[in-house]
């Protein structure tokens, strides 16, 4: 137990320093909403009506992003070949790594949900919506991703191959992120619905993710 | 006869250059019977004679899916058996999942050109048919991306079962999704059960098209191993003249 609080300490230490990355997410992630007015145009409730959509999207795009360093760092000061060798279970490990960097890079991109929900003309119910949706629907994101990272890493690729491995995966989580949102704002559905689907495929996630990842590091790493 | 003998590359050339022959000419025989019946079918009341199309989406359509089945087997008897030649299956078996596949979503647009007025709808199936054709080709690029083949055979396999996992969810959800934003949809393909003079050519293309896929598998393998021993003795001849 000692040796994952201390693996998590670790990694989230070294995410928020100087080269850790994990905030560089949430600068992109701004910079993706502050775009989405100029294709769009500057009107207002319009961009309120696809508000959630756009906010959605650019946490999924900017956790992908961030994904790319969760075991390239690792691998290349050779500390992924300690954790890999070490007594702790890796599948804890890899569970233990992605919940670090949720903290570190998806907590971040929540906090920012209200300031940007601001500039897309989202009320204060809205935006209360998405954070929370978000909340619980990004681990999913970052669990699931983490399969794509681990792969990445044991075939020396990273950047587009994970991102055409891990978008499509990626899916239902977007979908029933967005839909619970709206539900919150529009209805008529009821928001409990797609918001438990969307726990479910969080809950999904911590399961098959840590043993695909740890499967992928086990087998491909030599 | 077990898997275990297949295990020896030698051993499986040996065996399917004899069923080869035998396969193609069953496949073959069961298309142009196929065709043939497809061709004498009377047109739907409906759809006219576009229900043709028919017979060569639905089991383009199936094998789809049961190609991703083939290479999840596949990809299991590399991680837990260490079968030799369960990669060279699961490789051989993506482009043809994806060309069967691609196949699915060109006849169906085909089909939807004049029944539906549009060659594309984000419909539910014709949605979840698109994610599993990005599937393959995110497969296809994951193979490709690496030089030796055993490293990303296993990377491969865990990608492989995943999506085998993940496949269901995400048809579920694009069909959750589209009920929502689409509620009266005009594709649904519902309508009286299909009758005999359509149900016997169908069934009778369908195992044509298995035997299709079972032939370039197995002829794609063979490819890949043949592939595989010239990699080899290019690098053997190489070491040797550098000695």
């Amino acid at each position: 137990m000692t040796a994952l609080a201390a693996l998590i300490r670790r990694d989230i230490k070294i995410a928020l320093r100087v080269g850790g990355g994990a905030l560089i997410g949430v600068l992109f992630f701004l910079t993706v909403t502050v775009l989405m007015p100029f294709a769009i145009g500057p009107d207002l409730p319009l961009l309120a009506r696809l508000g959630p959509a756009i906010l959605w999207l650019g946490a999924l795009l900017a956790s992908l992003l961030t994904l790319d360093r969760l075991f390239t760092a690792d691998h290349e000061d050779g500390s992924l070949d300690v954790i890999v060798m070490g007594r702790t279970p890796l599948e804890l490990a890899c569970a233990a790594k992605a919940l670090a960097h949720w903290l570190a890079a998806g907590v971040p991109l929540i906090a920012a949900t209200p300031v940007l929900g601001l500039l897309l003309n989202l009320d204060a119910a809205a935006t209360s919506a998405v954070a929370l949706t978000m909340l619980v629907g990004t681990p999913a994101l970052t669990f699931t991703g983490m399969i794509g990272a681990a792969l990445a890493v044991t075939l020396h690729r990273g950047g587009l191959l994970l991102a055409v491995l891990v978008l499509p995966l990626s899916i239902p989580v977007l979908i029933f992120g967005v839909a619970a949102s709206q539900a919150a704002i529009t209805g008529p559905l009821s928001f409990g619905t797609p918001f438990s689907i969307l726990c479910a495929l969080s809950l999904v996630s911590f399961v098959v993710g840590p043993f695909a990842a740890a499967a992928s590091l086990r087998h491909g790493l030599d | 006869m077990t898997l275990i003998d297949l295990a020896n590359p030698s051993k499986f050339l040996a065996l399917t250059a004899r069923a080869l022959p035998w396969l193609a000419g069953a496949t073959a025989i069961l298309l142009l019977v196929g065709c043939y019946q497809a061709a004498m079918a009377p047109d739907d009341y409906q759809q006219g004679a576009t229900v043709k199309i028919m017979f060569i989406h639905v089991p383009n359509a199936w094998l789809s899916m049961f190609v991703w089945g083939v290479m999840s087997v596949a990809a299991l008897g590399t991680l837990v058996w260490r079968h030799p030649l369960a990669d060279v299956a699961a490789k051989a078996a993506a482009p043809i999942g994806a060309a069967f596949t691609f196949l699915a979503l060109v006849t169906g647009s085909l089909w939807g050109r004049p029944m539906w007025g549009t060659y594309w709808e984000w419909d539910a199936r014709l949605t979840s048919v698109l994610v599993l054709f990005l599937m393959y080709l995110g497969l296809m690029a994951l193979w490709r991306a690496v030089e030796d083949p055993s490293r990303a055979a296993r990377a491969a396999a865990v990608l492989t079962l995943v999506g085998a996992i993940n496949l269901p969810i995400i048809k579920f959800s694009v069909d959750w999704w589209n009920t929502l934003h689409q509620p009266s949809s005009v594709l649904r393909m519902g309508g009286p059960s299909l009758d005999k003079a359509f149900l016997i050519p169908l069934l009778v293309m369908a195992v044509g098209f298995s035997l299709l896929f079972m032939t370039l598998h197995l002829a794609a393998m063979r490819n890949e191993i043949l592939r595989r021993r010239v990699r080899s003795l290019q690098m053997m001849q190489a070491s040797q003249q550098a000695a």
